[in-house]
Parts: structure tokens; sequence; C-alpha cells
């Protein structure tokens, strides 16, 4: 049984959007700060620290969670995606993070890649979701900016845009 | 907002796990999702010297339904439960809460034995299992027991657990033919914590009703079938009993007056789903 000493670091590996990675990390570094501190990944930001504000929300094998309220030794092994990973390439938006720039749903952009994170695995699970439905998973978000209006719009717009592919692939 | 130093010790069976609580006692703190520990870790509410991962051990991510229980392991999700096929149809009430904890985003990670074992007053779990007579199953190097809900949660995010035991499950009772079942809660924000949850369980003679978010503890009272011309008198007794105190979410007194309004419209919605 693996016992990690508190005041030394130990070797974490995990899946990052499709990449094995590792890093050192004491035990009480928390998944937040593994990702962007050791990885250097700083597309996932962090607010409260302490799970209300959800700018954190990455996906752990595939449901999104509060990467501030997870240690990364816990993750060991685990399959984590963040923002960096919505993008097809380098120059191109995902089709999601172009209803937002559509929709005018963000401002200063602090939210964004936690709600991003959020809505990516809600459309994938319910491709025809509702407004009451996304409107519930967004609770788990503040945004100071945009008064959240443009952000249910660009969810919707996004909803759309993946049946539309979805019929026409 | 960063957790102080601690041991991570990550469990790979139920034995070992135990041996760890044997000898760490009081030291040690239990870490399952983490939706609880970690805000307190890092708000350095707790300081434990060594934390005990479980969400390893083998066994512990079964959902069983049987024998009139609805029996959820150590490390089963709250999401895992929400998502157990005909869980309304098992035991309503259940059903009924569980969007109520935290967010999904959370859910996704928090168990719903963690949310029993941290025993915070406003827990939609810790009701549930009250206003359902429920059952805890915990097991030490002592040997196993099992105990009732009602005696289990001693008050502000305690209980009645020894240092040297874990929960190995928690066991709600599904749903009686001829009862009904209802849940409410008000908060300041969705997923906030509950300034006042009800929960209801009312069948053709009798009607219970758990009250979390007040007391130091979920609590839970016998009290006359909606309709009947006493339950106004009893409602307005309990919420008196209950001790309200003025907090920064709410005052005393509004937290009873929705004991007794919100109660009300519980129970009356329970007795109106009566199967
Ligand atoms: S930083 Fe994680 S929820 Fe706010
Ligand atoms: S866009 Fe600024 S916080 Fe949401």
């Amino acid at each position: 049984m693996p016992r990690l000493m508190a005041a030394s670091s130990h070797r974490v590996s995990f899946t990052l959007n499709g990449r094995v990675v590792s890093g050192e990390a004491e035990p009480r570094m928390l998944l937040s700060d593994f990702i962007r501190h050791v990885l250097g990944a700083t597309g996932t930001h962090v607010g409260c620290e302490h799970g209300v504000c959800g700018a954190c929300t990455v996906q752990i094998d595939g449901a999104p969670a509060r990467s501030c309220l997870a240690l990364a030794v816990q993750v060991e092994g685990a399959d984590i995606r963040t923002v960096e990973g919505l993008a097809p390439a380098a120059d191109r938006l995902s089709p999601l993070q172009n209803a937002f720039r559509d929709n005018y749903g963000l401002q200063c952009g602090f939210c964004t890649p936690g709600i991003l994170m959020s809505l990516d695995a809600l459309l994938d699970e319910r491709p025809n979701v509702s407004e009451a439905e996304i409107r519930e998973f967004l609770s788990g978000h503040l945004c100071r900016c945009t008064g959240y209006a443009s952000i249910v719009k660009s969810a919707l717009a996004a909803a759309r845009q993946r049946r539309e592919d979805r019929v026409y692939a | 907002m960063k957790p102080a130093a601690f041991d991570y010790v990550r469990a790979e069976s139920l034995d070992e796990a135990l041996d760890v609580l044997a000898a760490e006692g009081a030291d040690a703190t239990i870490l399952a999702g983490g939706q609880t520990l970690v805000p307190m870790l890092n708000m350095r509410m707790a300081r434990p010297r060594v934390v005990l991962d479980i969400m390893r051990l083998p066994g512990l991510d079964r959902i069983d339904i049987a024998e009139g229980a609805i029996r959820v392991g150590a490390t089963v999700r709250q999401r895992a439960l929400e998502r157990q096929a005909d869980l309304g149809k098992h035991q309503p009430l259940l059903a009924a809460a569980l969007p109520w904890i935290g967010h999904a985003q959370t859910r996704n990670r928090g168990t719903v034995c963690g949310s029993v074992a941290n025993a915070d007053p406003s827990a939609e779990l810790p009701l549930v299992l009250v206003a359902l007579r429920g059952e805890i199953e915990l097991r030490s190097r002592r040997g196993a027991r099992r105990a009732a809900a009602n005696a289990f949660f001693t008050g502000i995010m305690s209980t009645e657990r020894k240092d040297d035991e874990l929960i190995e499950a928690v066991s709600f009772p599904t749903a009686h033919a001829g009862a009904g079942y209802a849940f409410r809660e008000i908060g300041r924000r969705h997923g906030d914590f509950a300034i006042v949850a009800c929960a209801a369980v009312v069948d053709t003679h009798k009607a219970r009703l758990a009250i979390g978010g007040v007391a130091d503890r979920p609590i839970l009272r016998e009290l006359p079938l909606p309709g009947s011309a006493d339950l106004t008198d009893a409602l307005d007794a309990f919420a008196a009993d209950l001790d309200a105190r003025d907090d920064l979410h709410a005052t005393a007194a509004y937290r009873r007056a929705l004991v007794r309004r919100l109660g009300l419209q519980t129970l009356q919605e329970a007795a109106a789903c009566r199967a």
C-alpha cells in the first residue's frame, strides 16, 4: 500500500488531453495547481479554491469536476481533459468555443474554461438538452461579467450545431 | 487556501484501510470523493496527519437493491446513485433529494457515504437517511456493527463513528406500498447550503417529517396526518423545539417560519403522492 510522505515530492502520472504526462507533487498539492504550475497548462483557472466558483472545472474520467477539490496524487492514472483539449488544432476553435465567440458568451474569460468543460460534457451526454438543463448545469459556475444570458444562448447554439453536424456527418 | 502537509495513504484493500485507522486513530482522516474534506483541508479547518484514500478499495462501489433496502457502498459517488435505474420507483425521497446536493460537478465526485460521514447539519443525505430510518454499516479491526441513522448523528459535523471505524455502506429503506414521500428545500442560491430542508413520509395512519439546516443535526418527528386539525399546532411546536439560531444566511424567526410553511407543503405533497 503506497504511503506518500508529507515532506517529499512524489511522481504523479495521468493522461492530459490524450497525452500521458507526469510531474512531482507533494501529497497536499491540489490538482488545479499541479495542472497549472507543474504541467504549465494555465488554461484552467483558479478562483475560490473551495469548490464554489467552478473556474477550475476540468473533466476527470469524462465527468466535469472541480480540480481545486482533488489532490494531484488522487488522480494517478486518470484521464483528465482541460480547455486546451477542446480545439481540434492550434488555429481552430471547437464548435462549442465558436458558439461562445458568436454569441458573446464571454467577456473577461475568467470563468470560461470551466464552463466550457462542463458544457462539453453536458452536450455530449444530452444532445437534446433543454434550456432548463443548461441553466441547472451552469448553477455550478459563477460569471461576474456576462449576466449568464449570453452563456445560455451560446450553449443552446452549440447544442443545435452539434445536432446538425450529426445529421450531415 | 492550500492544505497543510499530510501523509497520503492509498489503501488497496479493506484490511489495509482498517489497519491504518487502527494505528493512526484520530490522526487519520478518510478521503473518498473529497467534496467536503478537500475544502476543509484548503481552508485548514481540517489538519490531519494522515489522509487515507479509500476510493481504490475493491468491492465497495456497489449499489444493491434487495430485501427492502438500497444498500450503497462506501465508494459510490452521488452521481452514480442519481443515475441508478428506477431509483424513483425504489425510493422516491432519495431520487427527489439527490439533485439538491451541491452541483452536478460536485456530485460527480462526492460519495453518498462521505456525505453521511461528514454530517453537515444542512446536508441532504443525512436528512433522507434519518427520515427513512436507514442504517449505517461500520467496520473496524474490532468487528462490524450497524447503527440506526437517528442515533448516529450527534451534532454539527459529528457522528458516533469511532476513530478506527470506516463506513462500509449505508442502507436506505425502499418505498412502502401506500406511503407517499416528498422533499423540499430553500437556499439562497441553487446549490447553496440549505437554510431549511424538509423530508416527509406519509402513509395511511401516520406522518413524519425530518428537518435539516436548523438544528445541529437532522431531526425527525411524528406528526398528525395532513388534513387533521391539530397539524398546525404540532408543526408550530416542532418549529419552536428545533432551537433555530440567527446566522449570516437567515434569522431564527425566518427558519421557524420555513419549518412551518415548507414543512406543511412537504407533508401535503407526500400525502398527495401516496402510492
Ligand atoms: S477554484 Fe475551484 S471551484 Fe473555485
Ligand atoms: S466572462 Fe468574466 S467572469 Fe465570466
